[in-house]
């Protein structure tokens, strides 16, 4: 199979190879696309209508800043209680990463020893889906009475984080091809001498994780961690209001129960725009890091190919 | 069986089927029996020598063991009865460097490059993968692949994630080279091409063969041997040695002997399907 044959080949596999190269590291971005360009100036266009629109009513029928403030005032009030905002949107942040980063602990060790475990699988699952099902709002004000409420707010950002990166990984951990993984039986068996039989087997399902599983499980790990990085402000933002509503907090959605209370209003839409950015940002940002991981080989990643 | 067992002269740069000449036995079914949990017998009484530097088609219907009876060999599922017999004796955990396994699939890893595909079985075998890389080189010389090391599994062709598959069966330099319907799922072209490339490496390598088909053609002309099954319950038929010289060339296929071979597997095989109680419903 040397030196004959690759002739006929090589004019095949450059047809297959040309468009991915082209294709390749962001190498579509390069020229400009009319397709592309018309599906960022669309949602643009219709934000600035909107905008100019509202800013025009309320001028022109004066509706009142405390039932309807103008963009303008809403910029405004962003501007003049930035300080404040922005302590509110760190602690927010903060809770919602941290919840993020303990669901992602939480989720990825327990597929694995889910994955490690029949026994373990059996006795454990049906909590983590009662957990899930259980509204989050409903169990806030529970954690509230026992926990601390920093603890409490982490908390629920993290049951509601949990979840999707639990299941998402388990599944992804199962969906090994069943030849590697016989292909691994064959050449992996090197079991150690010294080693009982349950010790081997043990070794030879950990040495799979890590070698066939724990790659095959990336894409759809990532998928879950995309879900759960919303989840966790969502998670974080229920937690500060049923907080909030106690009287205490210090968080965005704490400002935006006070704004209210205050009619406080233009500072109530500021605040909220700014949550929405941050899901926005959160949301970008996971998906920007699932790409990098991916691009070289799976399918979500690849641009269509012409 | 008019065919002599005439052979053209080896390249003298070559180790060659003549240089190790066939006749050692290199591992043996015996007996063997395999019913599944379910209780459906695959396997029954099967009796198999495969020697050194044979290429051996088992050849049946869809459900006459032919797998199964590969699978065994590989030491991946037990005998239900009987045994796998090595040449120098051990079990099969203790000869799984000396086989290589490639499946219907190319059944590569998608996030892995073609070298590391290839470097599996090393990897596994705890072999670093600086230590590897000579090893990874030949065997992707020997698939005729050495420009695409740093490719992924999704950017090749079919044919090429195959050469692949066997490029990594190959790169613990086995002793038998166990293949389940290789190139079943590929198109005709890359097939014929593929079993060229086969049959030269086979040469080159000079390794032991078992391939599983069900083309009869395909079979006759590869094989030194033809192993024909027949189904419910899994056994052999007949055994049909092909004795055309070695290496083949394309013009095999045009020779009265390759038609009169076919022939002859064709009616084995069309014998065992009669015999199947349940009706042969193979195809061809």
């Amino acid at each position: 199979m040397s030196e004959a044959n690759p002739a006929a080949e090589a004019g095949r596999v450059a047809t297959v190879r040309a468009p991915i190269e082209a294709a390749a590291p962001g190498g579509s971005g390069s020229r400009p696309d009319p397709a592309r360009l018309l599906r960022v100036a669309l949602p643009l266009g219709l934000f600035a209508l909107v905008v100019l629109g509202w800013e025009r009513w309320v001028v022109a029928y004066e509706v009142p800043h405390y039932i309807l403030p103008a963009p303008s005032r809403i910029m405004e009030t962003m501007i003049a209680d930035w300080p404040v905002l922005w302590a509110s949107l760190l602690q927010t942040l903060k809770t919602t990463f941290l919840g993020l980063a303990l669901a992602v602990l939480g989720g990825v060790g327990l597929a694995v020893l889910l994955s490690l475990s029949r026994l373990v699988e059996y006795s454990l699952y049906p909590y983590a889906v009662v957990l899930q099902v259980t509204p989050v709002v409903a169990i806030s004000p529970l954690l509230l009475i026992y926990m601390p409420q920093e603890a409490a707010v982490l908390t629920c950002a993290w049951i509601v984080a949990f979840f999707p990166i639990l299941s998402n990984t388990t599944l992804g951990l199962q969906s090994v091809d069943r030849n590697l993984l016989e292909l691994f039986d064959l050449y992996g068996a090197t079991k150690p001498r010294w080693a009982p039989p349950w010790l081997g087997r043990f070794l030879s399902r950990v040495k799979a994780l890590w070698y066939l599983r724990r790659p095959a499980a990336l894409p759809y790990f990532l998928a879950g961690l995309k879900i759960a990085g919303g989840l966790a402000l969502i998670g974080a933002v229920v937690a500060e209001i049923a907080a909030g509503s106690a009287g205490a907090g210090s968080g965005l959605a704490y400002r935006i129960l006070e704004s209210q209370f205050r009619l406080n209003i233009p500072r109530l839409f500021a605040a909220l725009v700014l949550l929405s950015l941050t899901g926005v940002v959160i949301f970008l940002a996971l998906s920007a890091v699932s790409h990098l991981l991916l691009r070289r080989w799976h399918e979500s990643a690849i641009a269509e190919e012409r | 069986m008019s065919a002599t067992q005439a052979r053209t002269p080896p390249p003298p740069s070559h180790r060659s089927l003549d240089e190790t000449p066939l006749g050692a036995t290199l591992v043996a079914l015996r007996g063997v029996d395999k019913t599944f949990a379910n209780g459906t017998t695959a396997l029954s009484g099967l009796a198999l020598d495969i020697r050194e530097n044979e290429f051996v088609s088992l050849l049946g219907p869809s459900g006459c063991g032919k797998s199964t009876a590969l699978r065994i060999l590989a030491g991946l599922i037990p005998p239900s009865r009987g045994e796998v017999a090595w040449a120098g004796g051990g079990r099969a955990e203790d000869h799984r460097g000396e086989i290589g396994f490639v499946f219907q699939e190319p059944t590569l890893m998608p996030w892995a490059s073609v070298a590391d595909n290839v470097y599996l079985p090393l990897r596994l075998r705890g072999v670093s993968r600086r230590d590897a890389g000579d090893a990874i080189a030949a065997s992707l010389a020997l698939v005729g692949l050495s420009k695409f090391a740093e490719a992924y599994p999704r950017e090749l062709s079919g044919g090429m994630k195959m050469r692949v598959s066997i490029a990594r069966a190959l790169s613990l330099r086995p002793r038998i080279l166990l293949m389940d319907e290789p190139f079943a799922a590929l198109d005709e072209i890359t097939r014929f091409k593929l079993n060229d490339d086969l049959l030269r490496l086979q040469h080159e390598f000079a390794c032991t063969v078992v391939f599983v088909t069900h083309s009869v053609y395909e079979s006759v002309y590869l094989s030194t041997r033809i192993v024909v099954m027949a189904a419910r319950p899994g056994r052999i038929v007949a055994e049909i040695p092909i004795g055309a010289p070695t290496p083949r060339t394309e013009t095999f296929r045009t020779t009265p002997l390759y038609g009169a071979l076919c022939r002859e597997a064709s009616a084995a095989l069309h014998g065992a399907m009669d015999a199947d109680p349940a009706g042969g419903s193979a195809h061809l």
